[in-house]
């Protein structure tokens, strides 16, 4: 069992190892990791536009990592985030363009409502045919994520009506009516994309963080995610339940695509997949292992790594693509922290050791060298 | 054993001690193992038993204390070293991949390959080659999910003799096991040891120490008190070192008050996934304030009864009714709120969410209610009170209750399993191998408390594999067999040999008969 202090060490070591071996990767290829990176940091921070830039890619990065986490501990593994994103996000812009003269807010509440239920929706069906079939969720996901771009797609090309469309295949934009934009906040980070929609994804992870830790759903979603066998002995209706949570999940990024469709983008257009926004939630949810704040700091980390890597290229030469091996690195990392895993156990064992030395005489001169080379890597570090 | 050659013990282990935080599982404790030997280990559930034994096969580190094998002192790194070393371990919930075969399940960690591709072939002739030496009756061929509890251990047991182990360790093998199966396995146990093996065996009843074991260790509270000569101590002295009190081997009860039915099942059938019958126009009555034991072999249709009575299972037909309401095919939810109250038999699947803290077990079933939510708001506090009066009042030892349920000893699981099913005031309680792997202290305890629900009045269904324990506790007894129910005896008018017979199948008539004769045709035979 891996303890929750060593998840959080395996993250951090994650990131860390992630940079090295792209730096390594930089130099290999010639090019200089320290500017490199100098580069992604300096554009990253370097202007509010960019900074706020960040925390608007961080919002549905958010969302559907919250999405995945919830799909995860009922024992449910939703890869169809990206659909139920898309669904939403043409639902909504569609409700907000279609009823442009109701009062503002009831459009953004209307709006927002319908794109939930769009990826409530999309969730609860591969939900409930795992729950009363057995059918794997996995593949109906995916499958899924196929239709609803079609599906969507074709919402925006056929059914949309030219009145609400700039191009053939792009929505109006919502602007004020409807739009979640903040005045203050875009006059801030110089006209960024960044949105309200950074306050609703905080609130609703704050809100989800409440729903798992402190309400009856989140204990039955918990013990069926556990153990189904236990929580049925126990009289919790687990289908019933994973059902719920797969639908909360859409839900989740469902609100996702709402914050596309209202914030960042402010309009829809028509995709050539669905939105990789859905699958980085996937990775979020990984890095961020199974914590609520780990969600927000990994959705932080990956926004910082692909708006700083847009500037590397001007600056020092390196591709953008470095950051997208970077952040496959960075998970491939967690996906393994089995070895990091063994590392710590071994320092940790090691540690052990060092305190009982005292006990035997014969515990002897071995351990004395680890202890010592040990202490020289701290002193390094 | 006067054969002993080496006088080098094949395991010493000295002043070990394991800490869990502030919480010292073991507290300097002392063993000693000779080559040739089956030594017992014996204390309370939570003494520290399994956690020896764990650092013993590499699963642990020892905080400190030094371990000696034949002589020599070792580090045990972990499982492979001691692997290596020649140790292996039987664990108690055993380590297996169902749908492996019984030949890649014993190869998988020390593979035999030819170039690149596994050499199942060769491996297979080398299990078959231990099958045969040791009588480990099973089949190199089978997926272990078309096996019996009791071949899977033998898979196991033929793991570590495949790795060559020649010290081997049994935690508490012989808690799943049937009778027959029992002596099997000590005759087994017993050609190891004359092998020279070391053999090391954790088991809480005393019957089997004095039938195996060469020397028993008496543990209690992490320290190592005293070793005997398992053949000349008696249980009473046992049982008495390792609770550090007396205990009462039969209980106690008064004759019982009974009341009107609180279940009736009338011609109940119950069938598999498969089409088998397994429950075959059952037909069961228990009334308030008795104790109906249903005693059986394995496999006879219990773990379907008492799923179906709980709501786990769905029947095919016939009914079962609670106090006057109607039960049949219910939502456990809702048999759990009509007053039914289960001791499931297997308490890792069913009856505790391992991996969630202790105080959130304890109230898996009603976590819903006042005082534990009020509008679907957990109380914590409520929650946290309920886990601790519990804890105190069945003496569950334990770290902490925000500790997963699966950092608790085997034994302390059962108690907490029992505490919440107990305290929950049912009307019914199935109680299936209650006592399975407690110590004699434990079982002391929680058959009063059995009684004592009885007593107040509660409809008791007991199954059990130990026939002892239904003719200790129960006032009536029905015996089933494939599925059926051939016959219903009051205690106190039946024995062991009559239950055995009717066990097998044969009606309470035949077997009273068949007694009778057997006894005339003794008697004749002496004289
Ligand atoms: N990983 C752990 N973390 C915290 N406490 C632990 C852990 N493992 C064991 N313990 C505690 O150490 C004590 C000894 O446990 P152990 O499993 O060795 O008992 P045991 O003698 O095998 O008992 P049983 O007969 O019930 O199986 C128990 O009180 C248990 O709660
Ligand atoms: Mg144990």
């Amino acid at each position: 069992m891996q303890s929750r202090n060593n998840k959080t060490i395996i993250a951090i070591c994650s990131v860390v190892f992630g940079l090295i071996a792209g730096a390594i990767i930089m130099l290999f290829f010639g090019y200089n990791p320290f500017s490199g990176y100098g580069s992604l940091i300096s554009t990253a921070f370097g202007t509010p536009q960019n900074i706020g830039e960040i925390f608007s890619q961080m919002t549905p990065l958010i969302l559907t990592g919250l999405s995945f986490l919830i799909a995860q501990q009922a024992g449910f593994f939703n890869i169809g985030m990206s659909g139920q994103l898309f669904g939403a996000w043409v639902g909504s812009v569609w409700f907000a363009l279609t009823f442009p003269h109701l009062p503002d807010f009831l459009i953004i509440i209307g709006a927002t409502t319908f794109g939930v239920v769009i990826g409530a929706i999309s969730g609860f069906i591969p939900g409930y045919l795992r729950a009363r079939f057995g059918a794997s969720e996995v593949i109906i996901t995916i499958m899924m994520n196929y239709v609803i771009l079609y599906l969507g797609n074709d919402a925006i090309t056929a059914v949309f009506p030219n009145s609400i469309k700039q191009t053939v295949d792009s929505s109006n934009q919502v602007g004020n009516h409807g739009g979640i934009g903040l005045k203050w906040l875009s006059d801030l980070t110089n006209q960024s994309s960044i949105s309200a929609g950074i306050f609703i994804a905080l609130i609703t992870t704050l809100l989800i963080w409440f729903v798992m830790k402190k309400t009856t759903l989140g204990f039955s979603i918990d013990a069926v995610g556990k153990n189904a066998d236990a929580a049925k002995y126990a009289g919790i209706n687990e289908k019933a339940t994973q059902i719920w949570a797969m639908t909360l999940s859409g839900a989740l990024s469902g609100l996702g695509g709402v914050t596309e469709g209202l914030g960042h983008y402010g309009n829809v257009f028509v995709q050539n997949s669905t939105p990789e926004t859905g699958f980085n939630g996937m990775a979020v949810a990984l890095l961020g292992s199974g914590s609520f704040i780990g969600v927000i700091l990994a959705a932080a980390l990956f926004s910082a790594l692909t708006v700083g890597g847009a500037g590397m290229p001007n600056i020092s030469g390196v591709p953008t693509e470095l950051v997208a091996i970077v952040i496959a690195l960075i998970i491939f990392f967690v996906g393994t922290g089995y070895l990091i895993d063994l590392m710590i156990e071994k320092i940790k064992s090691a540690d052990q050791a060092s305190s009982n030395k005292g006990k035997g005489p014969g515990a002897g001169k071995q351990q004395q060298k680890k202890i010592s080379k040990k202490e020289q890597k701290e002193l390094e570090a | 054993m006067e054969q002993i050659k080496e006088k080098i013990p094949a395991i010493k282990m000295e002043h070990i001690v394991k800490k869990f935080g502030n919480f010292a599982a073991n507290d300097d404790i002392n063993l000693e193992v000779k080559a040739g030997e089956i030594h017992a280990l014996l204390g309370e559930n939570g003494a520290g038993k399994s956690t020896l034994m764990n650092i013993l096969s590499g699963l642990l580190q020892p905080t400190s204390g030094e371990i000696f094998l034949r002589g020599k002192k070792v580090k045990i790194k972990n499982p492979a070293a001691a692997s290596k070393l020649g140790i292996g371990m039987v664990h108690q919930h055993f380590m297996l991949i169902d749908a492996f075969t019984v030949t890649e399940n014993i190869m998988l960690g020390a593979e035999k390959t030819k170039g690149a591709s596994l050499d199942i072939e060769t491996a297979k002739k080398e299990i078959q080659a231990l099958v045969d030496k040791y009588k480990l009756k099973v089949n190199p061929d089978a997926l272990i999910t078309d096996i019996s509890v009791g071949q899977q251990q033998r898979v196991e047991i033929l793991k570590t003799l495949y790795r060559k182990a020649d010290i081997l360790i049994f935690d508490e093998p012989t808690a799943v096991l049937t009778t027959q199966e029992i002596q099997e396995l000590i005759a087994t146990m017993k050609n190891l040891a004359a092998e020279g093996k070391a053999i090391i065996l954790i088991t809480h009843k005393l019957e089997e120490i004095r039938q195996a074991a060469d020397r028993v260790t008496v543990i209690r509270s992490g320290k190592s008190l005293e070793t005997f000569n398992a053949k000349n101590v008696s249980a009473i002295t046992l049982a008495e070192k390792m609770v550090g009190r007396k205990v009462s081997f039969t209980t106690e009860k008064k004759a019982a008050k009974t009341g009107k039915d609180i279940l009736k099942i009338n011609d109940l059938v119950v069938k598999d996934a498969e089409n088998v019958t397994k429950v075959d126009h059952l037909s069961l009555d228990i009334r308030a304030g008795e104790i109906i034991g249903i005693a059986g072999i394995d496999g006879n249709g219990q773990t379907e009864l008492v799923q179906t009575v709980t709501g786990l299972t769905h029947s095919q037909s016939g009914e079962i009714i609670l106090d006057g309401k109607n039960i049949t095919n219910k939502t456990p939810r809702k048999i759990i709120k009509a007053g039914t109250s289960h001791i499931p038999e297997d308490r890792l699947r069913h009856g505790l969410e391992i991996n969630m803290p202790l105080a959130d077990n304890m109230v898996i079933e009603n976590f819903y209610e006042k005082p534990y939510a009020r509008m679907g708001i957990l109380q914590g506090k409520a929650i946290a009170d309920h886990a601790k009066k519990l804890i105190k009042q069945f003496d569950v030892k334990m770290t902490s209750i925000d500790e997963p349920a699966g950092s608790l000893s085997g034994g302390n699981q059962q108690k907490a399993v029992v505490a919440r099913e107990l305290s929950r005031d049912s009307k019914l309680i199935v109680a299936a191998q209650p006592t399975r792997g407690l110590d004699v202290g434990a079982i002391e305890y929680i058959h009063k408390q059995l009684i004592k629900q009885r007593d107040l009045g509660k409809a008791v269904m007991l199954i059990s594999f130990e026939l002892d324990e239904i003719l200790d506790l129960a006032d009536r007894i029905a015996v089933i067999s494939s599925g059926k129910i051939i016959g219903v005896v009051n205690t106190k008018d039946t024995t062991k040999e009559e239950l055995g017979l009717m066990m097998t199948g044969v009606g309470l008539k035949s077997a009273r008969k068949e007694l009778e004769a057997s006894k005339n045709k003794n008697k004749a035979g002496v004289k």
